[in-house]
């Protein structure tokens, strides 16, 4: 009888081999998705018993931080309720994460590398996040919101350090209250609101037609690439055939023989839309790519609230060598080019720091819960887009725009402001998308203004970014 | 070295993993635990001592493995329990003392185990009764629609646990005196071994049995348990595997028809191929309890979530994972441990089986044969019915994984399993010996 025992004992070890191998299914090679199945609400019941740390902003403003909920959990409340909105993001189990509160999960999480969670669970550590101070200031976010809303029109500021790329304001209007919105029926409520859109960042996710501040790019190629200088002469003529299609000036003016620095000035289209068919569609995507167009911005946000810059035909990036693309009209901020304020704003603070990008962030410091400084940011070079000798020419250009040129009204007092208006037309009747684009001091700054009758950036956003460039000291 | 230092010293590696256990919950939760922890610990590895010293005055020459491996899951069962709810260790604990004395008298009075045979039918119709107990009004208690606990007042306890043992008892005293006869009555028909006629009624009445328990139980599992465990037998004393052939059909045939009309039983294997379906896991009873089960060995991995660390309580109350500390223990210690843990408890309960199997291999007459093996069989089919049903591989059913869930009435009679065993075990040992 031992024989059919031990066969007995080769079932056993049989059947005890399925029960590892179904272990096995479902702790490694089903176990993906079975975390993705969406009856499994394990993560987010494991997420509100962690305490997320606080956000803050450069001045200890709190914009997000948890409060205690029943039942050893935790809410998310945001004390500044929609002025910070769009920078700050939400997180909520009900809808999920945006913003800082996305792109920065893991530091508010508290989220460690294997070695020391082990270690912390060991200790007994509880489940606390760190707090992250953000550059933000709070009085400049402030002062661009109230301009923004006072406008009357929807619309986008962004202002960076330009020392250190840090993100001193982001302000898009209209906003929204995160506190409301872990209510997923409001939620899908302001998503079905197409026509304020208050859920998308407008600084960062739409790209608006930039229109003559993109004569800062072209200017920024004529000069490094040394075909021109800033007094170089220049026709000025009116109706110029530019890509076979004569172009007007702004109000038809025909201005002669200028030089550079007067084209920038005044304005004047012929003169750029032909610096930028001369320099060419490959010399105008080198610079462009250099600004940081065509790409992803190196922003810590979340990929999908941000969109790159650049020409757009059909929603799809086209890069300006294409036979399709008019480079002269992309040299003055038409012709299908899109670019958001964060791009724009971006291109005013590589001028103002010697012609070196920044990368822009969100993130001065992360705080531990004992209050000692985990992380700092260190400026971050991402790219010498053109020499300190051009930067300087053309900062010199731009603050002559704002001495005597289309940006007065964005001039201050003691302080030289340097900056670039604009007015794309979005049709005939004088529907126009106006901004400013500009630096003084440390702070760049980039405003627009959507669909406004009649509006030019000299007149409608120069002001805005008066205000908050003001706001912040310069 | 005597085989009963082999077991002392073998009881070392259950005592170390008891203090690292206890000692991974105590650092974890200094604020909540106290050294009460520890103290059970102590108290714990006393009575495993006990143990010992029973086995060393009464069983000398019994497998010096069997009860380490034993201490070994148990000890593993009770610190997870521990980390589960303290309360229901401290009575887990009670349980074990209950279980050893038990453990003792079996051992004391059944000196001759081979006494039982001539008590078979008595102890048939006891295993029976107990099977069917909860059936009985008044008394029975259903969970999840199966009908597996009894409660009498305050104590209430789970038959099933100890009709195993009668049952194993009963077929291993029919088996011995029927094998010849079955094997030499036997006629090909068709190149089909198959029993005499006059022999098949009994096994109908066994196969009977099977299907009164899907019926009246309800429970899938436990039937599998004792039909699989009754074909163990049967093949183990004939080494015909026809006979077993026709009984697996038979059972199947059986299940297939009870299963499509009986609604619990319908119910059972509904949530068990399809347990994501929206309706079927929101229903009642329905198939909540095996999606949770999966997800909590997702959530564990290879390596799993770390001691203590599983989620097992909703934030604010409310059980994640429904009956963490019987039915559903292998998903706990799944997601805590990961995959190696669980491997490495089952590894233990194979080497245990393996034991089991070798002490029926060595015992000379035709009984213990059938009753170590019988019981060691029972035991694996157990370990299989209710890790396989957390896993998915079958329906999950209400059983318990045998030392280490938490239940009186499963720890106590695996405790005279375990005594049975070591009988056959000492006895076949010095008659090897001698």
């Amino acid at each position: 009888m031992n024989a059919p025992v031990l066969r007995l004992y080769v079932l056993v070890i049989v059947l005890f081999a399925i029960l590892v191998g179904f272990t096995s299914r479902w702790t490694v090679f089903d176990a993906d998705s079975l975390r993705d199945n969406e009856l499994n609400r394990r993560a987010l019941l494991q997420e509100q018993k962690i305490r997320r740390g606080a956000i803050r902003t450069q001045d200890g403003e709190a914009l997000a931080r948890s409060v205690p909920r029943p039942g050893d959990t935790w809410g998310r409340r945001y004390p500044t309720a929609d002025l910070f909105a769009h920078a700050v993001g939400y997180s909520f189990t009900t809808i999920g994460r945006a913003g800082i509160e996305r792109s920065h999960n893991d530091e508010l999480t508290g989220q460690t590398d294997e070695l020391t969670g082990v270690l912390d669970s060991l200790l007994g550590k509880d489940d606390r996040g760190d707090a992250v101070v953000t550059t933000l200031r709070t009085r400049a976010q402030e002062e661009a919101v109230a301009a923004l809303e006072q406008s009357g029109h929807k619309g986008a500021l962004v202002a960076l350090d330009t020392k250190t790329g840090g993100v001193l304001a982001m302000a898009s209007v209209p906003s929204y209250d995160p506190n409301t919105i872990d209510d997923p029926r409001r939620f899908a409520e302001l998503n079905r609101d197409t026509e304020n859109a208050p859920l998308v960042n407008r600084a960062t996710q739409n790209g608006y037609p930039p229109g003559s501040t993109m004569k800062v790019v072209t200017a920024a190629a004529a000069l490094d690439t040394g075909r021109y200088r800033p007094d170089s002469q220049v026709s000025g003529e009116n109706g110029k055939p530019i890509s076979g299609v004569p172009l007007n000036n702004f109000g038809s003016e025909d201005f002669g023989d200028v030089d550079l620095t007067f084209a920038l000035t005044n304005s004047i289209n012929t003169v750029w839309a032909e610096v930028g068919e001369k320099l060419g569609g490959r010399t105008m995507q080198r610079y462009m790519e250099r600004f940081g167009f065509y790409a992803e911005p190196p922003l810590d946000y979340p990929d999908a609230q941000m969109s790159a810059s650049g020409v757009r035909k059909k929603g799809e990036l086209v890069p300006v060598t294409d036979p399709s693309v008019d480079v002269g009209r992309v040299a003055i901020g038409q012709g299908d080019l899109f670019a958001t304020p964060l791009q724009m704003a971006s291109v005013a603070q590589t001028i103002a720091n010697g012609g070196v990008r920044l990368k822009p962030h969100f993130m001065s410091r992360v705080i531990d819960p004992d209050g000692r400084t985990v992380e700092e940011a260190e400026p971050e070079e991402a790219e010498r887009v053109v020499s300190r000798e051009t930067a300087a020419q053309l900062a010199d250009m731009m603050r002559q725009v704002v001495r005597e040129g289309t940006g007065t009204a964005a001039a201050l007092e003691g302080v030289e402001v340097a900056g670039k208006t604009g007015t794309a037309e979005l049709n005939l009747e004088g529907l126009n998308q106006p901004w400013f684009m500009g630096f003084a001091g440390d702070v760049a700054v980039a405003v627009t203004l959507e669909r406004f009758q009649g509006g030019t950036g000299g007149i409608v956003a120069a002001p805005i970014a008066r205000r908050v460039l003001q706001s912040l000291g310069q | 070295m005597s085989a009963r230092n082999r077991e002392l010293l073998a009881l070392i590696p259950a005592s170390l993993l008891l203090t690292a256990g206890f000692a991974a919950l105590f650092v974890q939760h200094s604020q909540e635990l106290s050294n009460v922890s520890l103290t059970y610990g102590a108290a714990f590895l006393a009575l495993c001592l006990a143990g010992h010293l029973v086995i060393r005055f009464t069983l000398p020459d019994a497998d010096p493995y069997m009860f380490p491996l034993v201490a070994v899951l148990a000890c593993f069962g009770l610190v997870i329990i521990y980390r589960i709810d303290e309360e229901l260790a401290r009575e887990q604990a009670q349980w074990f003392v209950v279980g050893l004395i038990l453990f003792a008298a079996t051992i004391v009075f059944l000196r001759d185990f081979r006494v039982l045979e001539r008590y078979r039918y008595t102890v048939a119709v006891a295993g029976l009764f107990l099977l069917l107990l909860p059936r009985v009004p008044g008394i029975g208690q259903q969970v999840n629609g199966a009908y597996l606990g009894v409660g009498i007042g305050p104590i209430s306890f789970q038959p099933a646990e100890f009709g195993k043992i009668a049952i194993v008892i009963f077929l291993a005293a029919y088996l011995r005196d029927t094998r010849q006869i079955l094997i030499q009555g036997s006629r090909r028909v068709l190149g089909v071994t198959i029993p005499p006629l006059k022999h098949f009624g009994p096994l109908l009445v066994v196969w009977g049995g099977a299907m009164i328990l899907l019926v009246f139980i309800r429970d899938l599992g436990s039937s599998l348990m004792f039909f699989g465990a009754f074909l163990a037998l049967l093949y183990v004393a004939t080494n015909r595997l026809s006979f077993v052939t026709i009984g697996l059909g038979m059972f199947a045939v059986g299940a297939w028809f009870f299963a499509s009309t009986v609604g619990h039983v319908q119910n059972r294997i509904d949530t068990w191929r399809d347990p994501f379906d929206r309706a079927l896991y929101d229903r009642p009873g329905g198939s909540y309890q095996i999606a949770q089960s999966l997800f909590a060995q997702a959530d564990g991995g290879l390596f799993g979530v770390g001691f203590g660390q599983a989620l097992i309580t909703q934030p604010g109350g409310g059980a994640i994972l429904p009956a963490p500390q019987t039915d559903l223990i292998y998903a706990v210690i799944v997601n805590e441990l990961g995959l190696v843990g669980a491997c490495g408890l089952l590894l233990v309960y194979l080497l245990f089986v393996e034991r089991g199997f070798k002490t029926a291999m060595l015992a000379r007459d035709s009984f213990s044969k059938l009753l170590a093996a019988g019981l060691t069989a029972v035991f694996a089919l157990q370990v299989f019915v209710i890790v396989g049903g957390v896993t998915k591989v079958i329906p999950l059913t209400g059983v318990t994984l045998p030392f280490v869930s938490y239940g009186g009435s499963s720890i106590v009679a695996n405790f005279v399993l375990l005594a049975l065993l070591l009988l056959v075990s000492d006895r076949a040992r010095r008659e090897a010996r001698a």
